[in-house]
């Protein structure tokens, strides 16, 4: 079994609402050292198999075509094999 | 002239779509279910407003891999009218059909209200029953209208007359308080290339009756009528 994650964020260049609000909120819970905040996703997948360069290819597509929308977000994905439990 | 009104898991302005071209404006209209991959040889798509798939992911992300997609981008190929409302728009935009990208509003709070919207240009297929700067009063019902595009995306859509509508004041002035979700510069609506695909975040179908307080919005769906006949 192969463990994958995949965190998708917002781009730098693109303002992220949600970011700033809550950027603003803990500043005013007293932490004014934070200056930045962006809100993204952690995505995990369990998938059967143990080829992992397999599963990175067809993951790889995934995550342009569905998980993440390029326009907007960056994404990293990580995989490594498991045990099943 | 036959209309194909589409279903996802989710819609909601489906029906409202379907009673202003049936009711109002006496056309022959089908619900197309997103799993079907037929159009029934329709003239003219209209993706409708709701929340597909619970915008689960992003708006519109998974409603792109609908079986009935192939048939929206095949007729959009075709040089087909395919209009997107407010869902249908994100939609469109997540399948590539449009450009760009609709994100959460800056305020992150969810508009629903009627608000000015100016007519950009009056020559398109979906405007012709319009003038230049002409104000209409549409309701939006949205928490991710933000429109987003880089801006050699954005210079392209205003030199190739692609944007259709912007979020102006009722006296056609965009300010910064008229724009209802922070669209980069102030993009409610925008066709592709060739014209023949529309989407927009205010809801036309919403106002095409004085009843319901607004018939601003009759004359998109009667710019069609006309482009298509001739």
């Amino acid at each position: 079994m192969i463990r994958a994650q995949v965190i998708v964020r917002p781009r730098k260049s693109i303002f992220d609402p949600q970011g700033d609000a809550v950027c603003r909120a803990i500043q005013h819970l007293g932490v004014s050292a934070v200056k930045q905040a962006h809100v993204g996703k952690c995505i995990e997948l369990e998938l059967e198999g143990d080829d992992v360069a397999a599963a990175r290819a067809q993951l790889e597509t995934i995550c342009k075509d569905l998980l993440s929308n390029p326009v907007i977000e960056d994404y990293v994905l990580t995989l490594q094999p498991a045990d099943k439990k | 002239m036959r209309w194909a009104v589409i279903q996802f898991p989710g819609s909601n302005c489906d029906q409202d779509v379907f009673h202003v071209l049936k009711n109002v404006l006496a056309q022959e209209v089908d619900y197309i279910w997103h799993k079907d991959s037929s159009l029934n040889g329709a003239d003219a798509v209209v993706v409708p407003g709701g929340f597909s798939y619970g915008d689960y992911l992003r708006c519109g992300a998974i409603a792109r891999f609908s079986p009935v997609m192939s048939a929206v981008k095949e007729a959009a190929a075709q040089g087909k009218t395919v209009l997107g409302i407010c869902n249908g728009f994100q939609i469109l935009c997540e399948a590539g059909l449009l450009p760009g990208v609709l994100v959460r509003n800056t305020s992150l709070h969810f508009r629903c209200e009627t608000i000015p919207v100016r007519v950009e240009h009056p020559g398109s297929r979906f405007t012709r029953e319009y003038l230049t700067g002409q104000v209409l009063r549409l309701p939006i019902a949205h928490g991710e209208g933000h429109y987003v595009a880089d801006d050699a995306t954005l210079d392209s859509l205003f030199q190739h007359k692609q944007v259709l509508f912007t979020y102006s004041d009722l006296q056609g002035r965009t300010t910064p308080e008229a724009n209802p979700n922070g669209s980069q510069r102030h993009i409610a609506g925008i066709t592709n290339r060739a014209g023949n695909v529309l989407g927009l975040m205010p809801h036309p179908e919403r106002a095409s009756e004085k009843i319901l307080g607004s018939d601003d919005g009759l004359g998109l769906f009667a710019s069609i009528l006309l482009s298509i006949k001739g």
